[in-house]
């Protein structure tokens, strides 16, 4: 693999017009599958899809964000971005998969949740935050995949899971470079520093016990290869999955949680 | 500053206006507070006793975390916990190291929040307090570690927790680290809420970003102060995203009453006893692990 990649070049890669979406994945990691729209609240979400689809014979639920593609396709997505309903829709989906015992794949890529009138009237907080707290409690496998940008709370909503793997031009970050470098030091200009200091990448995220493997992608990255790409997916699921099938409910929720509640850096002097 | 204040001055209106006009032209600026919100003045040791709420308009002011937890907890119950935890500087980033110093000092707090155990009108519970003063009270690895702490106290305790939340959202200083912070706390607030724990946060100005998308959404009963800010994304996000002006109440306590989001908005001066009468409600409920008659 390659680690020497500028970070905001191996962004250009993640954000190509032609990286294989959740779409193509979907028939092509799967052997099957069966579409489902709705929140069963307010309405369905385009830049979110769920389903149930076989994998290897085994019924799993697949959540994602659906961004890039063709420019029409990705305005009706919304580039990505969803709404309240559509977490609220990956959140009924996931709830069902518990109820049949169905594994739950998540693939995230999406540059973070909507930022508008409605998603705030609606409660994007509140979404996420509830997807982050049902998720960690689960019994059925979750594993997650960051296919291309991870973007902050809007990908977190989808990541909460036993096994987060990212594609190895994939970021994923708490805020872009673009706004951490116009917030902090007031110049969107130094985008390119940021992304540098920010460890954002599949490497740093590794390093830093955040996520959990990284799937190799072809040489100039997933779009000149998409069946590779497939194949690479497919092997990393199937290997996550036969760890985790064989563990009970408890277990997952209970090693979900120990996985989260390690992770952050601080020095602790000796009261209490 | 001193003509700002005589200017002001000529349109003020105070209730005890009698002694107040006849003492404020020889009054030193810093015994008259103006209202950031409306400019109207009065007496500093009475805005001070009035718990920094302006009588002229209802404003209610950022209080420090300490000034908090001495208008809500009974008098001397409040016992600290997990003190002792400080931010360290995993992306190595410029200046942030000395920003927390500096803060240590100028605040007194080692970071954005406060946690403890506390009694509410005789009701012991686990209290936690956001201080907007430390980098707007933003949520990095300190902050995260020590809510999840509490609330895994207050689990194995069979304790309530009331959580007074104020935040500018994630720490960006200290990169993904800040997000896991979100999914860390509410795996926590879930496992104390699945115990039975009740949990309370209070939304005061201003709870939005990361903090919202997480523990600050996910309470049994959401309170909030008024006219406090309270949303997802910054407005000036939103307006950059949308190009159009947003309505003046957009992102306020009452409009996230109105939405569905929250229980109740609390003016100030009534939330103590408030919060004493919801801690000792549940107090009472059948399997008791809210509050006082199973815990310790």
């Amino acid at each position: 693999m390659e680690n020497n990649i500028d970070v905001l070049d191996r962004r250009e890669i993640a954000k190509h017009r032609d990286r294989p979406t959740i779409l193509y994945y979907i028939s092509n990691i799967f052997d099957s599958f069966f579409e489902q729209h709705g929140d069963r609240l307010y309405g369905d979400d385009p830049a979110m899809w769920g389903g149930i689809a076989e994998f290897d014979g085994l019924p799993v639920t697949v959540i994602g964000h659906i961004k890039g593609g063709k420019t029409s396709d990705n305005i009706r997505s919304n580039f990505g971005m969803a709404h309240p309903e559509g977490y609220r829709k990956a959140l009924r989906l996931m709830r069902q998969a518990e109820k049949f015992g169905r594994p739950i794949i998540c693939i995230v890529d999406t540059p973070g949740a909507y930022c508008g009138i409605g998603a705030e009237e609606r409660g994007q907080g509140e979404a996420i935050a509830r997807n982050l707290l049902e998720m960690s409690a689960l019994k059925v496998p979750i594993i997650s995949i960051v296919t291309g940008e991870g973007g902050s709370g809007g990908a977190l909503g989808l990541a909460v899971a036993d096994r987060i793997f990212m594609l190895e031009n994939a970021t994923y970050s708490v805020i872009s470079p673009k706004g951490f470098a116009s917030i902090l030091w007031k110049d969107a200009s130094r985008e390119r520093e940021a992304a540098q200091k920010m460890k954002i990448t599949a490497y740093d995220l590794l390093s830093l016990g955040v996520i959990d493997g990284i799937i190799e992608e072809p040489a100039g990255g997933a779009h000149k290869n998409a069946k590779f790409m497939a194949a690479a997916m497919h092997a990393a699921i199937q290997s996550a999955l036969g760890q985790l099938l064989s563990r009970s409910g408890n277990e997952l929720v209970f090693q979900r949680y120990e996985k989260f509640r390690r992770i952050g850096v601080y020095a602790e002097n000796g009261s209490i | 500053m001193l003509q700002d204040f005589f200017k002001k001055a000529k349109y003020i209106t105070v209730p005890q206006s009698a002694r107040a006009k006849s003492t404020e032209q020889n009054l030193p600026p810093d015994m008259w507070h103006i209202c950031p919100k409306c400019s109207k003045g009065q007496l500093r040791d009475e805005y001070e006793r009035g718990i920094k709420v302006c009588p002229h308009c209802g404003h209610h002011e950022r209080l420090s975390a300490w000034e908090r937890i001495s208008i809500t907890a009974d008098s001397g119950s409040f016992n600290e916990t997990d003190s002792g935890l400080h931010s360290v500087n995993p992306l190595d980033f410029d200046g942030y190291s000395e920003k927390i110093l500096s803060l240590n000092k100028s605040t007194g707090l080692e970071d954005a929040v406060i946690t403890g155990r506390a009694l509410i009108e005789g009701t012991p519970l686990y209290l936690g307090v956001m201080d907007s003063h430390f980098m707007m009270a933003s949520m990095g690895s300190v902050v995260g570690e020590r809510l999840t702490r509490m609330f895994e106290r207050a689990t194995d305790d069979k304790l309530p927790v009331v959580l007074f939340c104020a935040s500018g959202g994630a720490r960006m200083q200290e990169g993904i680290l800040s997000l896991m912070q979100m999914a860390k706390v509410s795996a926590a607030v879930g496992r104390h809420s699945a115990a039975g724990g009740l949990y309370i946060p209070v939304l005061t100005d201003p709870t939005t970003g990361g903090v919202t998308a997480s523990f600050a959404m996910l309470g049994d009963i959401q309170l909030a102060e008024p006219g406090a800010t309270i949303g997802f994304a910054g407005r000036r996000v939103i307006e950059g995203t949308i190009s159009e002006k947003l309505p003046a109440d957009f992102q306020t306590s009452e409009f996230q009453l109105a939405h569905g989001f929250i229980d109740a908005i609390v003016p100030r001066k009534d939330m103590r006893h408030q919060l004493g009468y919801l801690l000792k409600i549940h107090s009472r409920t059948s399997n008791n692990v809210g509050g006082v008659s199973v815990g310790k």
